[in-house]
């Protein structure tokens, strides 16, 4: 529990708890001005005139910034650059920024950004993703054609041969939510402006790298003219990408412009207004099974609201495509996917990105089919799983990893004693008020970008002539605990104390881009960027002392703080080493590059190596429905899944329980509600998150297989923990009540007195 | 006006009194262990104790603690820097993830043991319930409080936080 042993260990933790850590809005900054949004109520409507000169004149506003003032692009986009710093032809969406004002102090900003007015002609509003498809349409964006922002598609095998094959063939459509993120801290920015020309950007955002682009594109300068400087952020969630970076680039744009200090300090109203959520999303499914349980075809549509902007959402998509089926294989699959543009607040990146929907399909799905054949759904998995060296639907062979698939089935199903509970669900008969039931899904996952994205990451290991260590790393602390995991990394390669190791927080101006912290592969490419590094360095130390050693630099190992050779030979203290190496002239600095292994894909079959490597988690949960109101009660939740190798296991488990956590809520009540395009529920109080009450104990199985591809070892946590409890949960309503819960989130209402058909126990 | 802030009595002018005491801790003291994550009381991140009672700020101004004893996050830990008994169970039972919601955490926590040091896990829920947490469920949140409440729990004075020096 303390830094020797590792476990429970956090860089940050004291400064956390003590309220020293010092967040984005806590940093003080002289002479700073303060910047505040201007929305219109449009939802969509072709701008004619923003009137400013109201707010220009209120009391304390320095000035008012609209697109005309953007000196570089005023559209930008991972993917399209169609996302606005300020909405400069049309409004698409309520969330949509027309200005900012800035003032000498906040209130004096929000006061006057009331006051900026547009005059715009409205436009029809097209909320449906269905809707928006037709021929006609009313176009989000004239200029793309349509309102199709990208598609997707597998095409393996031969599905009408594969549904002749079938005994059953199954059919249903689900639909998922709009949900948010709903991190503890608003977007906020600070721009600064330096006396050398760069602007300096802190803010809560989760990759300082795509922050950088976006702002130095909106301010027109190269990227060596803009540092962003990572600063503790209040959870992302996958979050605090696109939206977060605009946030930053209009404080850096005031900054320079006013060449003052510039804060940008969101309400949650405003958060929840305007920054991206996850996709909603209207799924077909149609699988075809045999009498002994086999899966012969599926064939799906899945329809994606990207709401206003594209964001992420192509690649959202992709990995929803890639995992269509769930962890099992199947022949002859045809699946389409569409991505769309719609008046909606916009949908991109969130922890999951495209799986939380899926599973929630599939893990039905497949229970649905089993209780058709008449098998256990658990028995209907093992027959259709992945196992080693198994075919996914993509045609990619799971041989450079161990699938655990079984194993984590296994360890759920003998932790929760699940086969005696099933047996006690009620099935929509109890005698008292409380019907009861257990249901579990599972999922594996994709590591990392997958052919979405080209996947590198950098390391820089820096010891100081006293034995200390610099560490610095391409991946971000979002709250996740990276740095203490990248320090734990590093220690264990280097064979030293782990209190030798200061993990500087990177700043875009000091080390190379590592891509985004998302996709859960922080840990895992971060992690091999430190291996890396610190393999070369032992390099370095072992040709710099081999010969006082009196041996080939090959035997030289590191241990305990100890440089030794042959057996019984000489021990060099740490510390004296790299005296030793910088008295010889050689620096004891090491730089790592991890290069995530080959992935392929090809875009008109739907076919490839997609993912370097898989991971594999399983969950169970236990409730009980109340018969009269339909009040739902959590018992509990048990979580198995395979992190490669857990380098802190106390913070694995905190992944476990947080991203757990996150799924009831997705399951139960999240939902962002609107009216005509309006979002209705714009705080904590209306957009109801789970608190501790609505919580079950949850039990955390970390599984291990250190994977050979990552030079760690571990692989990733963070979003498979939150994509199959939803589907779990509607199992075990299921097993409770008897009835299938379609849509997200789950609304129950009383229960009819009569128990419903039994035809389809099990 | 005088305000007895982590055992420091400070004078301050009649008209702070107006001032919202959010704005007025995080700004004019630098006490910025208070969050405010929605301005409307609906989260808990702004939580401090007012004679040892939880008190939502964003929705308070000074002189609702006028003549009270306010703790906030930054008086938890003894003067020397050392962990209150409750802190160091936050830490070392991984009960922090990004750190937003904890210090009202910590302190919504601690009123709770000293007014039940013997709390089971359902009490420690209730007790919690007006403090949001997005990142960790919660459940090391609880261990670290059942874990901590034995230092709360005998005849011999409870664990009182140190009247640190500094505001
Ligand atoms: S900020 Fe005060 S309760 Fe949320
Ligand atoms: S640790 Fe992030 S909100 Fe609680």
């Amino acid at each position: 529990m303390n830094a020797t042993s590792g476990k429970g260990w956090r860089n940050d933790a004291d400064a956390k708890v003590t309220g020293r850590a010092k967040f984005t809005d806590d940093l003080k900054f002289a002479r700073i001005l303060h910047a505040a949004p201007a929305y219109s109520d449009f939802v969509h409507a072709r701008i004619l005139r923003v009137v400013t000169e109201a707010a220009e004149k209120a009391a304390g506003v320095v000035r008012v910034l609209t697109a005309g003032d953007v000196p570089g692009a005023n559209r930008f986009g991972q993917i399209i650059r169609d996302y606005r710093i300020f909405a400069d032809d049309k409004i698409r969406y309520h969330g949509d920024v027309v200005a900012m004002v800035v003032a000498e102090t906040r209130d004096l900003a929000i006061a006057a950004a009331s006051l900026v007015r547009v005059e715009a002609e409205p436009l029809p509003a097209v909320l449906d993703a269905e809707e928006a498809l037709r021929p006609g349409a009313v176009l989000v964006h004239e200029g793309h054609g349509s309102n199709l922002v990208n598609t997707h598609r597998i095409r393996r095998g031969d599905v009408r041969e594969g549904f002749r094959q079938a005994d059953f063939v199954l059919e249903e459509e689900f639909r998922t939510q709009s949900v948010e993120h709903a991190y503890m801290e608003p977007e906020v920015a600070v721009g600064v402006p330096r006396s050398d020309g760069v602007i300096e950007v802190y803010g809560s955002m989760q990759h300082p790298f795509s922050t950088r682009r976006f702002v130095s594109a909106c301010l027109g300068v190269p990227l060596s003219g803009v540092e962003v400087v990572g600063t503790p952020m209040g959870g992302g969630f996958g979050g605090k990408d696109d939206t977060a970076a605009i946030v930053c680039a209009r404080a850096a744009l005031a900054a320079r412009i006013l060449g003052r200090p510039v804060k940008m300090m969101y309400r949650r109203d405003w958060s929840i207004r305007e920054s991206y959520k996850r996709h909603p999303y209207r799924v077909r499914y149609k699988m075809g099974v045999t009498k002994d349980g086999r899966i012969t075809a599926v064939r799906c549509r899945i329809l994606a609201d990207g709401g206003a902007y594209c964001s992420v959402t192509p690649w959202v998509t992709w990995r929803s495509t890639v995992q269509c089926c769930g962890p099992y294989v199947v022949e002859n699959v045809h699946c389409d996917t569409l991505g769309v543009y719609t008046n909606n607040v916009v949908a991109g990146a969130m922890r999951g990105f495209g799986s939380p929907q899926m599973n929630f399909v599939v893990e039905q799905m497949v229970e649905i089919a089993a209780a058709k054949v008449g098998i256990s759904g658990v028995e209907f998995r093992r027959r259709n799983m992945v196992r080693q060296g198994s075919v996914t639907i993509t045609g990619q062979k799971l041989d450079g990893h161990k699938v655990a698939m079984g194993e984590v089935l296994d360890a759920v199903l003998k932790e929760t004693g699940y086969e005696a509970k099933l047996a006690k669900c009620s099935h929509g008969a109890s005698d008292s008020e409380e019907c009861y039931g257990i249901g579990l899904a599972m999922s594996y996952r994709g590591v990392s970008l997958g052919a979405e994205g080209i996947d590198s990451c950098t390391a820089i290991i820096n010891v100081q002539a006293d034995g200390s260590i610099l560490l610095e790393v391409g991946v971000h602390e979002n709250g996740q605990g990276a740095e203490s995991a990248m320090s734990l990394i590093a220690a264990r390669e280097l064979g030293v104390s782990l209190g030798r190791i200061r993990y500087r927080r990177a700043s875009t101006s000091t080390v190379p881009d590592g891509g985004t912290t998302v996709a859960s592969r922080g840990t895992i490419m971060g992690g091999g960027a430190v291996t890396l590094a610190a393999r070369e360095l032992k390099q370095k130390i072992a040709e710099a002392v081999c010969g006082r050693l009196r041996c080939r630099a090959k035997a030289v190992r590191i241990a305990g703080d100890e440089v030794l050779g042959r057996a019984g030979g000489e021990r060099i203290p740490f510390d004296e080493a790299i005296r030793l190496m910088f008295q010889t002239q050689r620096v004891p600095y090491a730089c790592g590059v991890f290069k995530g292994p080959p992935v392929s894909w090809d875009e008109r079959t739907g076919q490839g190596d997609a993912y370097f490597t898989w991971v594999y988690g399983c969950q169970a949960v236990e409730l009980t429905v109340n018969k009269r109101s339909g009040r739902v009660k959590l018992l509990g939740a048990v979580a198995a899944h395979d992190v490669g190798r857990a380098v802190n296991p106390e913070m694995v488990r905190g992944q476990f329980f947080g991203g757990m956590a996150m799924a009831t809520g997705y399951a139960l009540h999240e939902e962002i509600r609107s009216k005509d395009g309006r979002i209705t529920n714009l705080n904590l109080n209306s957009y109801r998150i789970p608190r501790a009450t609505d919580l079950p104990e949850m039990t955390a199985i970390i599984v291990e297989n250190p994977d050979p591809l990552s030079p760690s070892g571990a692989k990733a946590i963070g979003e498979p923990t939150n994509e199959i409890l939803a589907p779990a949960i509607a199992n075990a309503i299921f097993h409770a009540t008897g009835r299938r819960e379609l849509a997200l989130p789950i609304k129950m209402s009383a229960l009819p007195d009569e128990p419903p058909d039994d035809e389809c126990r099990l | 006006m005088k305000l007895h802030i982590n055992g420091r009595d400070l004078e301050i002018a009649d008209a702070a009194g107006e001032r919202r005491l959010i704005e007025f801790l995080r700004e004019d003291l630098d006490l910025t262990g208070a969050k405010n994550a929605c301005d409307i009381g609906a989260c808990g991140a702004c939580t401090i104790l007012v004679d040892d009672a939880p008190l939502k700020i964003c929705i308070k101004r000074v002189k609702d603690v006028v003549g009270h004893r306010v703790l906030t996050i930054e008086g938890m830990a003894a003067p020397d820097g050392t962990l209150h008994p409750l802190q160091r169970a936050f830490v070392e039972r991984g009960a922090i993830q990004c750190g937003f919601c904890t210090p009202g955490m910590v302190l919504v926590a601690h009123a709770f043991l000293l007014k039940n040091p013997r709390p089971t896990r359902d009490q420690i829920r209730k007790a919690i319930n007006g403090n949001l947490c997005r990142c960790t469920g919660y459940q090391q949140i609880i261990d670290a409080i059942e874990e901590a409440s034995v230092h709360y729990r005998g005849a011999e004075a409870p664990a009182q936080a140190a009247e640190p020096a500094h505001v």
